[in-house]
Parts: structure tokens; C-alpha cells; sequence
């Protein structure tokens, strides 16, 4: 593998404090060298950062890639491809497939796809329980060996109080969290959005933050009994980010993500009966959304996941109440942490980086989400000042369900690097023709 | 009373009650004054729509609403076609997407749809160049029946503004009850709602309505009582434990009424579940407005149905003598 050297870069690694303009080389898909002027091998590849961030690439543990079964939606190359694109060098793939992954074989499938795709690595979770119906536990050591980083029935809740128990409890052997969406689905009902003024005014069936805060509760009471490793997904409601903190300051072992679209955006961008604004859990209040950008910067709740949810257009061009829930993030999630955190100063620029990149890598015990010698060479190149518009129909994922399309967003990706290898450049654009 | 207030402009769709102003709104019920009258006449018919052409798309049965703005169109001369979901190319599983462009193909100057999904109506409106008028979209809005509501109260009261009505019910489920409140809220009514709390949707107060959990207390308030169907399937859903004791505890009767000084104008959409939410003696009694709504309703129909169209608020009058 030939040698990368990447010049005159800001560099910024959170988890090491650093920010300094330098030089950072690239040896045998680990960084070999940090900061300050650094003459490269003979033979390696120089890049230019200038006027570029240089910082450990984002993790992003939250996105769905549909394959296997609704590859219409997404493939795993696409995903791979969409993640590398947004600054990502691993991803955590969803096991709500169809069939779900909750098989060694399944497991294996989503990690040589992702191999193949060679742009971010794909980290396949196991289904939590068999067919993700929620009742038996899969058999959760034969995915661990297959290669999978954690167990989730995402897309819906472990609801059985004493099977979210086992779950806690038989993990710990294993090393690996059990990701849970939170969510009282009887609370929910047939519910499509936030319930509040704005349901009502638009007579659209209600999800109250009950919904989500009581699961929260419960799974945090299960993990402090257990001391087994709770994640809990997609936080959007002020109680759920209120019992997180108690639990955090008692000693509880969890960790929490929240999504660039609930720190971004309130119930009002339903309004207009707009599908691009519908998922789970439902865009909130704006004392919701204080409350998760709060939580986000106190490290209340750890870091951001995009929960990458790819829909056909055809399936989100219908009645609100019939169009599927989710959105795209990947390809976003940089643009819209920047201008929805870093310009309205909830986070610094560093702390962005932190909460995309360290803090999964933190949270997950990965070796990447640094730039420290000898770490995995996952390494993005960002302006974080260029402003760019966002185009679903440019994407490299195959859907382009997002409500920021046609906004104004700042903070493009220039490259990214996984393991050493340029996964992902942007088009060239003016500024490196001058 | 139209004098001086500027022409309807009402946009291309009827979509609801919320995005129009109170006189946008007085308008129409304006414009549907000089409409009543044609339904008196031996000959009710008036070339005001002539050769135009109308769908009434209906995914949910409707009897009452399909046949009052079937009346509307015939009576001003327009062609109409009558689309109900059961036996169409919805049944077969076309998309609402696909109907709209089909009906777009087929050159419709107008639709007036119902369906089941809130936001319907918008949707097909975004999509089609005719012009669509919402029948009622699911949980969402039902204007033409407010319109007609309205209308209803104005005749009776000779004005809306400072108008004490509360509706009583299923707020939550009830399109009717949203309409309602957008419409007499931007006329200056004073809206109130009644029911249990199980049927009340959140937030009703930021919009500036009371809630009163109490009818004994909503009729010491109310001028007039709007009454709203109780479906079965409330009670099969647990909104409520039994139909029984919903007509126990908030049951429009006489004996409630009777309580109040003033007499109070009983108003209800249809279908009516007598012995539930209104007892037959109201229903049928001296102040009951059920049938005068229903004759409205043709009356403000046809005034939207020529708003739409492009006429001018007024020349109605003109209009229906097929002077303009």
C-alpha cells in the first residue's frame, strides 16, 4: 500500500485535544506520523489540505442498507458508498433486513458485501431476538463469531421486560451492547408524528414523548440491575434525555445517540403533510429539540447517528399517513451538524468532530475515531466553511428521502480515508482548479 | 354586507378552514346568500357552471355530503361524474399519484374528493391543475360542512363575531370538529370544546379554545351546541368505557338543556346516533338547526363550487340568471 501524506491540513483530533496546522502520514493503513512538517517516503501520495480540516473519520453506529430484501430502497454498496461520501469510515448496519439478520450466515453476508463494496467499513449488528419478533433470543455468541458488533431489534423495541433482561445479562460475555430503540409501541399506536398542536391542526394520529421516555426508563432501570451495556437509540424527547442523565450520574452503564434531524429540526417541518419529515421517533418540540442539543453538548447523550433510513420515492410520494418512516443522513450529517450545532455555537467545531467520530468510537470500544500513531488510518479531509446545496438527485445512496434537500448547508467532505485508502473524492471542484 | 370586502381569491383549492382568513371565509357565506334561492325554485337549475366538468372522487361512503354536492353541481349546470373507491382502479391498487394524473390527462376543471388519509386533498391539489375541494381528508379538515355550520349560525344569530359555541364529542377523530374551530375562530367566534378527555386532542388551547370537561358547564357557557357523532369503534378502541355512559355523562338532553335560562340552538353534522350523544327530544325539538344545516349545505357548496370557478363574489347574484 503506497504511503499517503497529507500537507498543511488543520488537524483535528478531539480525542487527543489537538488543533494545529500539520502534516499527517499514512503507512501500511495506520497513521504513521502526526503533526508538524513531515518529509514523506519516497513514492508517497501527497494531499494537499489546505484550508481543510484533517480529522479522524466519522462512525456513524445507526444506518440501514435494506440488504438483504428491499434493495430497491438501498444495497449495501450504495450505503457503503453514501457513508464514505459523508465523511464516514464505519458504519453499523441495522439488522432489520428481510429476512432480518439474526443468523451467523446473514451476519457474514453483510460484512463480505460491505467488503466487497470497499468504500466504509460495514459493521453488521445482529437481530436482538429471532425473526425480530421479540420474544427468543438469537443466538448471540454464533453472530459475535460471525462478526457482528452488537445486537438490536431496531425498527422496533425489545417490548418484553424479561427478554431485554437476558439480553443484558447474556451479552456481557461477549463484549458488545444491546442497542435498543425505545419505544412503548401500545403508547404510539397507529401514530405518524409528534404528538401536539401541530398533530392536531393537521389531524395526523400522535406519538407522545411517553412513548419514548417510558421505554427509556424501564431499559434503564434492566441495565443498572444487570450492569449489562445499554445503547439507547435516536433520543428525541427532553425525558428521555433527563433520565439518561440521572442514570449517567448514578453510575448506570449506557450510552446514547442522537440524529442530526431531531438536533436540527421540529415537528413544524411536518406541517404540509411533508413524508420527507416523517420517522421514528417523530421530529419533536422545540423544547425537545433544546433539551437533545443540551444533552448532545454535556455529553449527556454521547454522540450522533444518523439513522440512515433509505425509502423509494414512490413509497414516500403518498398519503403521510401510508408513506414509511425514515430518512437518508449519511450524505448530510457533516452539513447539518455544522450549520445546526457549530453555527447557532451548541457545539465547537472540535466537539462536532468529537461527538461523530470519538465519542462512537468511545461508546464502542473501536480502535478508530483518532488520529493518534499507530490507530487506523480512517482519516476525513472537510472544508468546514464551504457552503454547498444539498441535491438528492447527486447522492450516492440509492434514495434521496431528506428533508434538507435544497437547503443551504456548510461543511463539505473532501475525502475520506479508511484504513489508509482513499474511499471517497469529492468531484474536483474551482478551488482545486486555481 | 359584501360591500367594500375584497373579492374571495380563494386560491386554486378548498383544501381546509385553516388557511383562510375571516374574510375570505365571510365571503363565501356572502356568496351563498343569492344561492339559496335556487333551490326554492320549481326549475332548480342555472347555467352558472355550464360545460363544465366535475368529479366527485369519494374513497370513503358518503351519503349526505356526496349528494348535497352533487345538487350543488346539477343545479348550476355543471357535468359531473361520480368516482366511489369500491369498483374503481383504486380498488385494483392505484396510487393516489396515479389517479391524479389520470384525471389530469382527462382535462377535469374540477374534483371534490373525500378520502381517508388528513392531507389527501393538498396532495392531490400540489399535483392537478383543477381545481380540488376537499370533502373531508381523513381526521383532518371538512370545509364545506363548517362553511355550511357557519352559515347556519349566521342565520340564526345574525352575526358570528363573539359567538359562544361549543362543540361537543369526539374532538380528536372529528374533521368536522377542526374545521368548526378554524372557521369560527377566524370569524371572532368564541370556540369551546366539551368531552372526554380521552377525546380531546392536545394542544386545542394554544389555539384559543376552551376546554370544558364538563357539558353541565358548556351549556351555562354556549350560545348554541354543536354535537358530534360517537362512533362504535370509539368504545371498541377504549376511548370511552360504554355508549351508555357516554350519553349518561355527556349526552345532549333535554333535561341539561332545560337547565340553561337561554335556549340553545342545537347544531349536528349527521349522522346522527340518537339516544348517544343527542337524545330524539333535542334532535327533533324546537331548536334544533339539523335540517337547516343540511339545506345550506347546497347553498354554500354551490357558492364555493363558483368561487372556485373563477366568479366574482359579487356577481353572483348576476351570475345565476345567466347575466355574467
Amino acid at each position: 500500500m503506497r504511503p499517503t501524506l497529507i500537507r498543511g491540513g488543520r488537524l483535528l483530533d478531539p480525542s487527543r485535544s489537538l488543533d494545529e496546522a500539520g502534516d499527517l502520514l499514512i503507512e501500511d493503513g495506520k497513521i504513521a506520523s502526526v503533526g508538524g512538517r513531515i518529509t514523506g517516503p519516497d513514492g508517497a501520495e501527497e494531499v494537499d489540505a489546505s484550508d481543510l480540516v484533517v480529522a479522524p473519520a466519522f462512525i456513524d453506529l445507526h444506518v440501514h442498507f435494506r440488504e438483504p430484501g428491499e434493495e430497491h430502497k438501498e444495497t449495501i454498496r450504495t450505503g457503503a458508498a453514501a457513508a464514505a461520501a459523508g465523511g464516514f469510515a464505519e458504519v453499523w448496519a441495522m439488522p432489520n433486513t428481510d429476512p432480518p439478520v439474526d443468523n451467523p450466515a446473514a451476519v457474514g453476508f453483510v460484512r463480505a458485501e460491505g467488503e466487497r463494496a470497499r468504500r466504509s467499513r460495514v459493521e453488521p449488528i445482529g437481530a436482538a431476538s429471532r425473526e425480530q419478533a421479540g420474544e427468543q433470543m438469537t443466538e448471540v455468541g454464533e453472530l459475535v463469531s460471525a462478526g457482528a458488533v452488537g445486537i438490536s431489534d431496531d425498527g422496533r423495541p425489545i417490548e418484553n421486560s424479561r427478554l431485554m433482561r437476558r439480553l443484558l445479562e447474556y451479552t456481557q460475555a461477549f463484549g458488545i451492547p444491546v442497542i435498543q430503540h425505545a419505544e412503548d409501541t401500545e403508547l404510539s399506536g397507529h401514530g405518524v408524528m409528534n404528538e401536539g398542536v401541530v398533530s392536531t391542526a393537521l389531524g395526523l394520529e400522535g406519538i407522545p414523548n411517553a412513548s419514548e421516555a417510558a421505554m427509556v426508563a424501564r431499559d434503564l432501570l434492566l441495565a443498572e440491575l444487570t450492569g449489562g451495556h445499554l445503547h439507547v437509540c435516536h433520543v428525541s424527547t427532553r425525558q428521555s434525555v433527563e433520565l439518561i442523565r440521572r442514570a449517567k450520574e448514578e453510575g448506570v452503564p449506557v450510552t446514547a445517540e442522537v440524529t442530526p434531524h431531531h438536533l436540527a429540526l421540529t415537528e413544524e417541518a411536518v406541517r404540509d403533510y411533508r413524508t420527507e419529515a416523517k420517522m421514528h421517533p417523530p421530529l419533536r418540540t422545540e423544547e425537545d429539540r433544546a433539551a437533545v442539543r443540551e444533552g448532545l453538548a454535556e455529553g449527556v447523550l454521547d454522540l450522533i447517528a444518523t439513522d440512515h433510513a433509505p425509502h423509494h420515492y414512490e413509497e414516500k410520494e403518498r398519503e403521510f399517513d401510508d408513506a414509511p418512516f425514515g430518512i437518508v443522513g449519511l450524505e448530510t450529517a457533516l452539513g447539518v451538524g455544522v450549520e445546526s450545532l457549530v453555527r447557532t455555537g451548541v457545539l465547537t467545531l472540535s466537539e462536532l468532530v468529537d461527538r461523530m467520530a470519538c465519542a462512537p468510537a468511545r461508546a464502542m470500544d473501536l480502535p478508530g475515531g483518532t488520529l493518534r500513531r499507530g490507530a487506523p488510518a480512517d482519516v476525513v479531509l472537510f472544508d468546514p466553511n464551504e457552503s454547498w446545496t444539498v441535491d438528492p438527485s447527486s447522492f450516492e445512496s440509492k434514495a434521496a428521502n431528506t428533508p434538507f434537500a435544497g437547503d443551504e448547508l456548510t461543511g463539505r467532505v473532501h475525502r475520506t480515508i479508511v484504513d489508509g485508502r482513499t474511499r471517497y473524492r469529492a468531484e474536483p471542484d474551482d478551488r482545486d482548479a486555481n | 354586507m359584501s360591500d367594500g370586502r375584497p373579492a374571495a381569491n380563494l386560491g386554486k383549492d378548498l383544501v381546509g378552514l385553516e388557511p383562510l382568513s375571516g374574510d375570505q371565509i365571510l365571503t363565501i357565506l356572502d356568496t351563498a346568500e343569492p344561492f339559496k334561492e335556487i333551490s326554492e325554485r320549481q326549475i332548480k337549475k342555472v347555467p352558472v357552471l355550464r360545460g363544465q366538468t366535475i368529479v366527485n372522487l369519494f374513497f370513503e361512503p358518503s351519503t349526505r355530503t356526496r349528494i348535497s354536492f352533487e345538487f350543488a353541481e346539477k343545479r348550476l349546470s355543471a357535468d359531473t361524474v361520480n368516482v366511489s373507491a369500491t369498483g374503481s382502479s383504486v380498488e385494483k391498487g392505484e396510487t393516489l399519484v396515479d389517479t391524479a394524473r389520470n384525471l389530469e390527462a382527462m382535462r377535469i376543471d374540477m374534483v371534490v374528493m373525500r378520502h381517508g388519509a388528513a392531507g389527501a386533498a393538498q396532495f392531490l391539489g400540489d399535483r392537478i391543475s383543477s381545481n380540488v375541494i376537499n370533502a373531508g381528508d381523513g381526521q383532518h379538515e371538512h370545509p364545506t360542512q363548517a362553511l355550511l355550520d357557519l352559515l347556519t349560525l349566521r342565520d340564526e344569530f345574525g352575526g358570528l363575531d363573539d359567538l359562544r359555541v361549543c362543540i361537543v364529542g369526539d374532538i380528536l377523530h372529528s374533521r368536522v370538529a377542526r374545521s368548526n374551530i378554524w372557521g369560527l375562530l377566524r370569524v371572532g367566534a368564541d370556540v369551546a370544546v366539551c368531552g372526554p378527555q380521552t377525546l380531546i386532542p392536545r394542544g386545542l388551547e394554544e389555539l384559543g379554545v376552551k376546554v370544558f370537561p364538563h357539558i353541565e358547564t358548556a351549556i351555562e357557557w354556549c350560545e348554541a351546541l354543536y354535537v358530534l357523532r360517537l362512533q362504535l369503534e370509539r368504545m371498541n378502541a377504549g376511548f370511552v368505557p360504554s355508549l351508555q355512559e357516554y350519553n349518561r355523562v355527556y349526552g345532549v338532553t333535554s333535561e341539561r338543556l332545560d337547565r340553561s335560562d337561554d335556549e340553545i340552538p342545537i347544531l349536528h353534522p349527521g349522522p346522527m346516533n340518537r339516544g348517544v350523544e343527542i337524545d330524539s327530544d333535542v334532535a327533533d325539538g324546537p331548536h334544533s338547526l339539523i335540517l337547516p344545516q343540511v339545506t345550506n349545505g347546497v347553498a354554500v357548496r354551490m357558492a364555493v363550487l363558483y368561487l372556485l370557478s373563477g366568479g366574482e363574489p359579487e356577481k353572483a347574484d348576476a351570475a345565476k340568471e345567466g347575466e355574467a
